[in-house]
């Protein structure tokens, strides 16, 4: 067997093994029992006491939901002002220029939300004050808001019937000191010893062998190379992201950012069945998150490692696979594996160009941001399967002909519209997005932004109309992956993905939070013989077939659009 | 809701005292014993700096080894892929002229020897390496060049190559810069 598969077979392998023991010990520590890290408790106690923050002070989900977004309006505010005036204030050595308004909107909007998507380039985009104190800070304080969101879902369902669902702050502080932090500290240290920088160096500057004068970009980006991918946020510290041979110098720390990425979604999938003593439900879950991983996977490498067809045409050797856009030293299945990752989690790193992949990993790479909860980003990938699990006990419950009920408390209306609107969101930002998006390029090419809109698409066509529709579908899914052919610093799109971000943030958080706590407040139900078990493989196929329904009727059109007839073309 | 506004700065401050000078610094610390001082690995000849033993760099002088094509001519003050589309005819015909360039410089290889690695320009611009077929096709112009003996440069090849981590996990590739540079000293 080729050296490539066993790679991406022994990382997969490699995820399980951290994360499942993850898992447990994150049901642990947020249910307050004794792990061996409780050394840290001093420090937690020390934060809470400088915030003015008490613990025991029990919140209900509207309190939980309010502290939320209090404190990510606040980053909000605070990050605008640094990214506008990042040229006036210190620790600016390669002399970077303020963004204008437009670009630090996106931006901030793009980290505060874990989304990452970036219309800047890091070596000329910004500060390393910015770097460190807006956008690694937001790495970090972002990962903890999805996760800690996520812990409330989990507090409704552990106790029968409740209103009291902990305290925000208190998983919050323990995301970041618990689980981020450490985690972050194991791989950041990795990373430098593998090569990436860590140093607070600035530009360098040297004659290479054949006398070029060469720059080079520089900087602490191991501490941010960490946290990027452990927080599921995925923006490069380099423009080139996990690409640049800084990000990812070899095999190995390949290994390391694309299983750190993966960990903590899955751990908090095993945590949550821990949590509400469920254990089957979790590995339910988890057995459809992974057979959906896997049915995205397996065809992205089939059409990777083809090789592209017009280059076979030409007669060259494609033996590894497709090169275009990506790194010799990880080779075409690390990236197609890579990939398949980034986009069902919703990292948004990449190690190799998406734009330059073949029609059918595009389509793979769509789609799975559009479902968006095959493990999906840290805490808030639970959340969207929250939903699609309301849906499926609706839809079950219509079809058995009984009041739906999810672990023991009623399904009503107020719960189903909500898990509607949520469901019908993101199709209607992906679709109108795009929709907008080919109007403005159509019918107004010559409109006086930085970017004129006929001038776009780095490429023509239907690969032209999926750098489009990528761009809106990565915005809404929070992701942060591009086709990055698409000239996207401009006003419209910074404004539009900006937007987008947001409501793909917020909205999907609090939905799920709201069903949550409005199911627990209800009287519970024991379980009988008329209960509909959510555990079964029969209800893990209907939620499944849930998720491809809604998934297909939803955007197969706008796919066909795009990657499907792209490939169809290249059939010729 | 006064409340949560005073506690939220109160908590940020604090966090960014711990995740953005603690944290950092003290990775940058303990990364003062990593290879380059944790400023990236450099390589130095006749004590002058020639290169960073990650970064690729333009090489296209016919007695040196090539590199792959790069969107950003390997400057490294910057990074960034083609982005073209596998479908797009202006990349096809660059591919395609990539192609016959190889052959013009390289006699006696076939198109079905050149891996499409030599023709595809990387995710980063900044790729250091090359797979061992495409350094296989550069070696009879390489040794022609230098008037050396072929099996020498072979074996330098051999030298600077590689091979999949623990010779089970991924690829094997070949370093240009440190190939070339080995060069120069025979």
């Amino acid at each position: 067997m080729n050296t490539e598969l066993t790679g991406i077979i022994a990382t997969f392998l490699l995820t399980l093994i951290i994360a499942i023991p993850l898992g447990k010990y994150l049901a642990k520590v947020f249910a307050g029992e004794k792990v061996w890290t409780d050394f840290l408790k001093p420090l937690e106690s020390g934060i809470f006491k400088l915030s003015g923050i008490d613990i025991r002070e029990q919140m209900n989900w509207k309190q939980q939901m309010k502290a939320l977004m209090t404190i990510n309006l606040l980053w909000l505010v605070y990050g605008f002002f640094v990214l506008i005036f990042q040229d006036k204030l210190p620790f600016n050595p390669d002399g970077n220029p303020g963004m204008t308004p437009d670009l630090a909107f996106n931006t901030i909007i793009s980290f505060v939300a874990n989304c990452n998507l970036q219309h800047y380039s890091g070596e000329s985009g910004v500060s390393y004050l910015t770097q460190q104190f807006v956008l690694m800070f937001l790495q970090f304080v972002s990962a903890a808001t999805g996760i800690a969101a996520a812990v409330v879902l989990f507090k409704a369902f552990k106790d029968k019937t409740s209103t009291q669902l902990g305290n925000f702050w208190e998983f919050f502080v323990k995301s970041i000191t618990r689980l981020l932090l450490p985690l972050a500290i194991v791989v950041a240290l990795i990373l430098t010893f593998n090569g990436t920088p860590a140093s607070y160096d600035s530009k360098d500057q040297f004659i290479s062998v054949q006398g070029d004068t060469v720059n080079v970009s520089r900087g602490p980006a191991a501490q941010f190379i960490a946290i990027k991918h452990l927080g599921t946020n995925g923006g490069g510290y380099f423009g080139a992201n996990s690409a640049h041979p800084f990000e990812n110098p070899n095999y190995i720390t390949n290994t390391v950012e694309v299983v750190s990425q993966t960990i903590i979604p899955l751990a908090m999938l095993i945590a949550f069945g821990y949590f509400i003593r469920r254990k089957k439900l979790a590995w339910t879950i988890f057995g459809v998150m992974t057979i959906g991983l896997f049915m995205l996977l397996v065809p992205t490498l089939n059409s990777e490692l083809g090789g592209n067809p017009e280059l076979a045409k030409m007669g060259i050797s494609q033996a590894s696979g497709a090169m275009e856009g990506k790194e010799v030293r990880l080779g075409p299945a690390a990236t197609a594996y890579w990939s398949t990752l980034t986009t069902v989690i919703s990292t948004g790193s990449v190690n190799g160009m998406h734009d330059s992949t073949m029609p059918l990993t595009g389509l793979w790479q769509l789609l799975a941001m559009m479902i968006n909860s095959f493990y999906g980003g840290c805490g808030v990938g639970l959340l969207n399967y929250f939903i699609y699990l309301i849906v499926a006990v609706f839809i079950s419950g219509l079809m058995v002909g009984r009041t739906p009920e999810f672990l023991g408390h009623k399904v009503e209306a107020r719960e189903i519209k909500i898990a509607a609107i949520i469901t019908l969101l993101s199709p209607f930002l992906i679709l109108a997005g795009t929709a907008i998006s080919s109007f403005v390029f159509t019918d107004h090419g010559a409109a006086e932004w930085a970017v004129q809109p006929k001038n776009w698409l780095n490429n023509p066509g239907f690969h032209g109309f999926s750098e489009m529709l990528y761009e809106v579908t990565s915005s809404n899914a929070n992701n942060g992956s591009g086709f990055e052919g698409l000239g996207d610093n401009n006003v419209f799109w910074n404004v539009l993905t900006g937007v987008i971000i947001f409501l793909g943030r917020f909205l999907p958080i609090i939905g799920p939070v709201a069903i949550a706590g409005l199911l627990a407040a209800k009287k519970f139900i024991p379980e009988s013989a008329g209960t509909l078990k959510t555990d079964t493989k029969t209800f893990a196929l209907m939620t499944f077939a849930v998720i491809l329904v809604l998934n297909a009727l939803s955007y197969f059109p706008a796919l066909a659009l795009g990657p499907l007839a792209e490939y169809f073309t290249m059939l010729k | 809701m006064k409340k949560y506004i005073i506690q939220s700065i109160r908590l940020t401050v604090v966090l960014l005292v711990l995740l953005c000078i603690v944290y950092p610094i003290s990775v940058a610390f303990i990364g003062k014993m990593a290879k380059g001082n944790g400023g990236g690995e450099k390589i130095i000849r006749n004590g002058k700096t020639v290169g960073y033993a990650l970064l690729g760099q333009s090489f296209s002088r016919p007695e040196y080894f090539w590199g792959r094509p790069s969107a950003v001519a390997y400057n490294a003050a910057g990074s960034a892929g083609s982005n073209k589309g596998p479908s797009n005819p202006d990349y096809l015909k660059e591919v395609q002229s990539r192609i016959d360039t190889l052959i013009k410089y390289n006699p006696g290889i076939k198109t079905s020897d050149i891996p499409a690695d030599m023709v595809t320009a990387s995710g980063s611009g900044l790729d250091p390496n090359i797979s061992e077929q495409g350094a296989a096709i550069q070696v009879a112009r390489v040794a022609k060049a230098r008037n050396v003996d072929e099996q020498k440069v072979k074996d330098l090849v051999a030298m600077n190559t590689l091979k999949p981590f623990l010779g089970l996990f991924g690829p094997s590739s070949v370093n240009v810069l440190k190939l070339n540079l080995d060069l120069d000293k025979l």
